[in-house]
């Protein structure tokens, strides 16, 4: 288990919390170029179809689109929103869908189970289009 | 979550244990202000540098390990950088991001420094649905603080499909 380390304010603990409480969260309005050239520069993926246009017509794509962990990572914030940071046990996906610039994104995290006091959540990200973009499962300590 | 092939063709590859890949990788404040940012979420635990306790990663933050990683397969911008590849990253354009999970087994925080150690796991094969044969790589990193504790586990999984263009 986690230990707790001193100096962070723990989100405070969910109360009631019992399978099917759900939510939703719009992570990113609309996804820009620049963006994703912020993200690669932070992560250190320069994977030139994520902010080469040429390249990735060049290799078949209309024009850029989102890194896999650019979304996942804009994911996981409806989950730290709810039960903090330190909370998160784990937390995987897997990738559906592209993103592309101009999208939206939506992430939901609804309670499938609380077991000894870890609550495991599914997760869901989906596009103005109401198509899944990634989903998987995360779970926290909410005991 | 779902598992990506119930049935794996084979199983950890003995050789994994001699691919490993070992380094260190600081957690710089600004580094974790900057991959926060990048995300859209300016909160005082991944930004606020004057916190005594130090900054809280954000939870896919052990991604830019990347940057301490020796020849990066998806930088080839950096400077003296030389060819490399794994069975996870076979050549550029060859592989896909299928799945990423995380398991955070004790807290990080900005100040330490992180020894990070990356290995190839299960690896096997499945028919497509379209046509055509999905070779699936796990590629398994773990990241241990400076008392050696192991802190978060991460395994990427990718996909290499045959003659597909590729994204990360």
């Amino acid at each position: 288990m986690t230990a707790s380390l001193p100096g962070h304010n723990a989100q405070p603990p969910e109360t009631n919390l019992e399978p099917g409480a759900a939510r939703e969260l719009v992570v990113i309005e609309q996804i820009t170029p620049t963006d994703l050239v912020k993200y690669a520069g932070a992560s250190g993926d320069f994977n030139p179809l994520h902010h080469d246009s040429e390249y990735a017509r060049d290799h078949g794509y209309p024009g850029v689109f989102g890194h896999g962990m650019f979304t996942m990572g804009l994911t996981a914030r409806v989950v730290t929103d709810w039960f903090g940071v330190d909370s998160l046990r784990s937390y995987g996906v897997r990738f559906t869908r592209q993103v592309w610039p101009g999208d939206r994104l939506i992430a939901r995290a609804e309670v499938r189970s609380i077991e000894q006091g870890v609550a495991t959540l599914a997760i869901e990200t989906r596009n103005q289009n109401d198509e899944v973009v990634i989903s998987g499962e995360a779970q926290v300590a909410v005991g | 979550m779902q598992a990506m092939n119930s049935n794996p063709t084979s199983s950890s590859d003995p050789a994994s244990a001699r691919d490993a890949e070992t380094f260190s990788f600081p957690i710089d404040a600004t580094s974790v202000m900057l991959f926060a940012r990048a995300l859209g979420d300016g909160r005082a635990e991944y930004t606020e540098a004057t916190n005594p306790a130090g900054l809280v990663p954000p939870p896919t933050f052990y991604q830019a390990s990347a940057h301490y990683e020796p020849d990066y397969p998806l930088d080839a911008t950096r400077p003296g950088w030389q060819p490399k590849t794994t069975p996870r990253y076979p050549g550029p354009g060859k592989t896909l991001h299928g799945e990423q999970r995380f398991t955070y087994h004790h807290p990080v925080r900005s100040g330490e420094e992180l020894t990070v150690t990356i290995r190839t796991g299960d690896q096997w094969r499945k028919e497509s649905s379209r046509g055509g044969a999905l070779d699936f790589v796990e590629q398994i990193t773990e990241f241990r603080n400076g008392r050696g504790v192991l802190c978060v586990t991460a395994v990427n999984v990718g996909v290499i499909p045959e003659n597909k263009p590729g994204r990360s």
